[in-house]
């Protein structure tokens, strides 16, 4: 059966990772992401996520080259987002060696696209990003990098994006983002039970134990960015807590393999 | 020389495929190619896909890739058929009832909704996605240095429904056991992604490389 996934978030802006909290980005973690993503590799990350949260469309371009840059050391899936507003755009990151594609605010502002992108190339490439935020009036889902309130409750917003043709929920809490209280675990779990489709949970990893919970939230693989850049063997070790905590993970795909195969 | 054409039908992610091949085999020559003359010269032939399944159709019979797909396989050559590109060797397929090219018997269909809960009790998501493990059912060269039980990527909606028990070279299970490669002659196809599976894939792909396209 299946196991659960460890996913490792690169958040670029402007080409290079950076750090998100709160959905600011300010830190720059990697100047090439290649780095990372080699990093990644050989520490058993199951798929790796890359989110172009510059606020320049013109930023679209640099981010498919690096999209291609990282997919050729990249032997995982890889999804990418940010900027999705067309089927040419979509193409040419599924060329570049995208897998899957992040899709936020076109479920807002244009569903059909999201249509038509889920009958051409698959449910399975669609993966709906949603980000949620809480305050008196309560949870809404928003969209555009986390400025614009659609008004929709998380719940209604997740059932209709896979409605839509998604065929995963990229599930994060801007509040949560990069604050180190763990996943927004009671939204998490209302979203996980309202859709048949895999969801991620991203947002809020700060200890190893916050995957376990986003496991036990309902999660069928859980996501971080920045707690996995600044520690050696990152992954490794999350994966070792959550075996240890009794979720299935895959463990094979060392590295040693990798390099007697590399040398042919 | 070792050339390897990889189908390009304009539908999805190629480049994966392309670059996990060039990993492996660093000395090849590697061309991602809808030129019915580049494929045929190729002395590997890799048929990768992403998508839904009227659509690779439409593409492939668009650019006359039928033919030329037949043609390779009666060449004997050694042939990968990678996810969609497994698929679409059948006869048919479920997925918007859907005429495939019919190189091998039996069908596509979607893991039906009532059969999808494990165990426990829990209900299972479709597409199937993630790392699961692969039981092999037959010796061949290309699951050479690949462990019993060895976990791929997986990522899809529909599996194969094979006509001929023979064909079956690996299954898995979700939550019941469902063939995810099948091989015959110089024919191995697979419904993971072996460009996704980390040194998994990387070693099954080494062996494609290496193989003569002789069942054993």
């Amino acid at each position: 059966m299946l196991k659960k996934r460890l996913i490792a978030v690169l958040i670029l802006r402007d080409g290079q990772v950076v750090q998100s909290v709160r959905f600011k980005h300010t830190n720059v973690i990697h100047s090439n992401a290649i780095h990372a993503i080699e990093c990644f590799n050989k520490w058993a990350v199951d798929e790796i996520v890359i989110l172009n949260v510059s606020r320049d469309a013109a930023s679209r371009e640099q981010f498919a080259e690096v999209v291609g840059n990282i997919s050729s050391e990249c032997f995982v899936p890889l999804t990418a987002g940010g900027w999705i507003t067309d089927m040419e755009y979509a193409g040419q990151l599924l060329r570049s060696g995208a897998d899957k594609l992040c899709i936020n605010t076109a479920f807002l502002d244009d569903p059909e696209l999201v249509k038509a992108l889920s009958l051409r190339y698959g449910r399975q490439c669609i993966v709906a990003s949603m980000d949620v935020k809480a305050d008196e009036a309560g949870v809404r889902v928003m969209v555009d990098r986390g400025s614009r309130d659609t008004g929709s409750d998380p719940v209604a917003w997740a059932q209709r994006a896979a409605e839509l043709g998604a065929g995963e929920i990229f599930f994060n809490s801007i509040d949560h983002d990069g604050n180190r209280k763990g996943y927004h675990l009671d939204v998490l779990k209302q979203v996980c039970s309202a859709v048949d489709v895999p969801v991620i949970a991203f947002g809020g990893v700060f200890q190893w134990q916050d995957l376990v919970d986003g496991i036990h939230a309902g999660a069928a693989a859980v996501a971080a960015a920045n707690i996995f850049h600044y520690t050696e063997h990152s992954t490794k070790k999350a994966k070792r807590f959550m075996a240890e905590a009794g979720v299935p993970v895959r463990s094979e795909g060392s590295h040693e393999l990798l390099q007697t195969l590399s040398v042919s | 020389m070792t050339e390897i054409a990889v189908i390009d039908y304009g539908m999805g992610n190629l480049r994966s495929v392309a670059k996990a091949l060039e990993h492996v085999a660093p000395e090849a020559r590697v061309n991602v190619t809808s030129d019915p003359g580049a494929i045929a010269a190729a002395t590997h032939v890799v048929f990768p896909g992403q998508g839904a399944a009227p659509d690779c159709m439409r593409e492939i019979r668009a650019r006359g890739l039928d033919k030329t797909i037949e043609n390779v396989i009666a060449s004997g050559k050694p042939f990968l058929g990678i996810c969609m590109g497994q698929q679409v060797l059948f006869e048919h397929s479920e997925e918007g009832d859907t005429p495939c090219l019919g190189i091998l018997p039996g069908k596509v269909v979607r893991f039906p909704a009532e059969a999808m809960v494990d165990a426990q009790g829990n209900k299972l998501k479709v597409p199937h996605m993630g790392w699961n493990q692969v039981h092999q059912a037959i010796v061949h060269p290309l699951w050479q240095g690949v462990a019993p039980e060895t976990r791929f990527y997986f990522v899809h909606s529909y599996y194969v429904e094979v006509g001929e028990p023979g064909l079956i070279a690996g299954f898995s299970h979700y939550p019941f056991a469902f063939t995810c490669a099948v091989a015959r002659a110089n024919i191995f196809a697979v419904q993971f992604h072996p460009e996704k599976s980390q040194a998994a894939g990387l070693k099954l792909l080494s062996n494609f490389v290496a193989w003569n396209g002789a069942a054993n």
